[in-house]
């Protein structure tokens, strides 16, 4: 049994390794690009404040986006498993992605010169409204096997996403629906991501309730007992799932599966204990999402491949083998 | 007056006993087929008849090899499975046959593809195609029996990974043709690839006739392993032979019209309620028949009735999705 200040120790150096990591991530992730931010390019040519401008106008706030939207999506999906009480499910998988995109084509559709807050404002409602529905069908399904949640919330996002197919192409908005759909972080510049700052506030507030969140996975009986107000609690980690995925989506575009692998991995290691995760799935969310970013602007550089469609591919091998992994244990 | 009720009652009993014999059930699905063949070729003709009949002409075929297609695989794989909620498509089959698609633009590049010609590399994708959906379906279904659940959730997953992989692919293979390309991903019964309508033609009419003389190799199937073997199939090879020919008429349907996840489920679950037997020599016709009531149906009253410029296959996802859940929740109360 290690005594307390060797685990401190051990904490300590655990945590500043993983903020090393993630920061060479950030740096590494300034410096690919097609116009070249060498350092020293930077600090010796003070006259030539292009690659100062490069960096301060676009590397910088992609960078940021990418931290802020990878760990607010990350803690998003641990917050749904905790209410769905089941660890296979995260906002792209049981249609609330899919319903704030129908938010924003109902937008553009009808309102498109409303405020981008305003617009976000009905993509979370519209994400709510999603997310809701899933809980609900989900009280409808008697059996609750641990592999009929994720189905359901699969297929239902389906079908919204099928509903919202069906009006994009009776006005040719496929092309934008397919945008929101698939993460892309090379339209961020200065002045276009700013909307994830709400994110990460709304995230850190869940945050501040990881307990009350611990309390809620273990059932309403349960956190009823001891003193909670469940029904309430849903709601405001719904809210909470809402306005983080439409502020992500209406900025870069929905990044599936983060919620999903990144919270289990952590779970392997730490356990449910969400006050005790919560930090290290944003971090680990934070790092993966610049890690796909990277990979998909070094594959096929100058171009690039949208860290959505990366993300589909590591996500979803992922998700089959944390599937199979599953079936072993329970077989 | 109690007189012409009885007759009438009996007379009813007599309608409802004729109403319940399979055969006139399925003449009535057939005639209400060729309706929906004869409307879809019929309503709302501005132009001369020779370019209308032309022009339709060849979707209706491809409707037609669609439906068969679809209806006949999607019957094969859950008579060898033993349920009525998994399909080929929602195991993610087509998924996979696109993927294969974009591996070989990729890997011969557009110039290879070329020299290739269209039908060697359509020969060569269904090669590939049975080659691994054989391996997938192996690998799925041996070992421990585990939870349909599971496997469902193993087959959209799967799905939702070969559709990555294939945008990936696509993105790679050319990231400026890639917009235009994208907008192909979901099943468009209107822009139909004709040189492969010939070919997927005879390959459709070879797995459909195969099929129909195995009908009742599939009844005895449909009895469970142990049964089956017990009576003197020889099982293994028996399921392989069919699975081959399944995933011929898969890649089939998704080169013509790309994948339709919903669709097989929907059309075999009503041939299952409307024939209510499951005598492969009922179901498999009848599955074939809504195939075609459905597609060709469903276009008129779309395009015509309606006047929805949209593509049928999003409605549907959109009722195959709902149609699901359902009978995922009903399974869940049994």
């Amino acid at each position: 049994m290690p005594s307390p200040a060797v685990k401190a120790r051990a904490f300590v150096a655990l945590w500043s390794g993983a903020l090393v990591a993630l920061f060479a991530l950030a740096l590494w992730s300034l410096s690919v690009g097609v116009s070249d931010v060498s350092w020293n390019t930077l600090w010796s040519s003070s006259d030539d404040d292009m690659v100062a401008q490069v960096l301060l106008y676009s590397r910088v706030p992609r960078t940021l986006a990418l931290i802020l939207a990878g760990s607010s999506m990350a803690v998003a999906g641990l917050l749904m498993q905790m209410l769905a009480r089941n660890h296979f499910v995260e906002p792209s998988t049981v249609g609330t992605v899919e319903s704030a995109t129908l938010g924003m084509l109902m937008m553009a559709l009808w309102a498109p010169d409303w405020s981008v807050w305003a617009k976000m404002g009905v993509a979370a409602v519209m994400a709510l409204l999603g997310t809701a529905l899933f809980l609900a069908v989900l009280s409808r399904v008697k059996l609750r096997s641990a592999w009929i949640v994720p189905l359901v919330g699969l297929i239902l996002a389906g079908v919204i996403d099928a509903g919202a197919t069906f009006f994009a192409y009776q006005h040719d908005m496929i092309q934008s629906l397919r945008a929101w759909a698939n993460g892309d972080f090379s339209v961020v510049i200065e002045g276009r991501y700013e909307m994830l700052w709400l994110s990460l506030g709304v995230t850190l507030l869940a945050c501040l309730a990881a307990d009350r969140f611990t309390v809620a996975g273990l059932g309403e009986s349960f956190a009823t007992n001891l003193g909670l107000n469940y029904r309430r609690l849903v709601w405001q980690g719904l809210v909470v799932v809402a306005v983080v995925t439409a502020c992500v989506v209406v900025t870069v575009g929905s990044i599936p599966f983060v919620g999903l692998i990144v919270p289990n991995v952590v779970r392997l290691i730490l356990g449910d204990n969400v006050r005790r995760s919560v930090l290290w799935v944003a971090m680990a969310g934070a790092a993966l999402t610049l890690l796909c970013d990277l990979v998909g602007r070094l594959v096929i550089a100058p171009y690039e491949i949208p860290v959505g469609t990366v993300m589909g591919v590591v996500g979803s091998a992922l998700f089959l083998a944390l599937i199979v992994r599953g079936r072993r244990r329970a077989g | 007056m109690e007189n012409t009720t009885q007759i009438a009652a009996s007379g009813a009993a007599t309608w409802a006993e004729r109403w319940r014999m399979p055969g006139v059930r399925l003449g009535l699905l057939a005639l209400l087929a060729v309706l929906a063949g004869v409307a879809f070729m019929t309503v709302g003709v501005q132009t001369d008849w020779a370019f209308v009949i032309e022009h339709r002409g060849i979707k209706l075929l491809t409707m037609l090899v669609v439906a068969g297609a679809i209806g006949m695989s999607t019957v094969v794989f859950q008579t060898i499975t033993h349920n009525t909620i998994l399909t080929p498509s929602v195991m993610g089959l087509d998924a996979l046959y696109q993927f294969i698609q974009a591996v070989l633009v990729l890997t011969l590049g557009m110039a290879g593809v070329v020299a290739w010609g269209v039908l060697p590399k359509y020969l060569l994708e269904i090669a590939l195609m049975v080659f691994f959906s054989v391996l997938l379906m192996r690998w799925l279904f041996t070992g421990q029996s585990s939870s349909l659940h599971l496997m469902l959730l193993v087959g959209m997953v799967g799905g939702i990974f070969f559709r990555s992989l294939t945008s990936f692919a696509m993105r790679m293979i050319d990231p400026n043709e890639f917009a235009s390309l994208q907008d192909r991903m979901f099943a468009n019964f209107n822009s139909i690839q004709l040189q492969l309508l010939w070919p997927s033609m005879a390959l459709m009419a070879l797995g459909l006739a195969w099929i129909w003389r195995q009908r009742h190799v599939l009844d005895v199937l449909a009895l469970g392993r142990d049964v089956a073997v017990n009576l003197g199939l020889a099982y293994q090879r028996q399921v392989l032979q069919l699975l081959v020919v399944m995933a011929c008429l898969v890649a089939v349907s998704a080169a013509l019209v790309g994948p339709v996840t919903f669709f097989g489920l929907l059309v075999s679950n009503m041939a299952y309620q409307w024939m209510g037997t499951r005598r492969h020599n009922w179901v498999l016709p009848a599955a074939v028949l809504w195939g075609c009531v459905l597609l060709l149906g469903g276009q008129v009253i779309l395009e015509q009735v309606f006047a929805f410029n949209t593509a049928l296959s999003i409605v549907v996802e959109f009722l195959g999705g709902m149609v699901f859940i359902y009978l995922l929740m009903r399974r869940g109360k049994a």
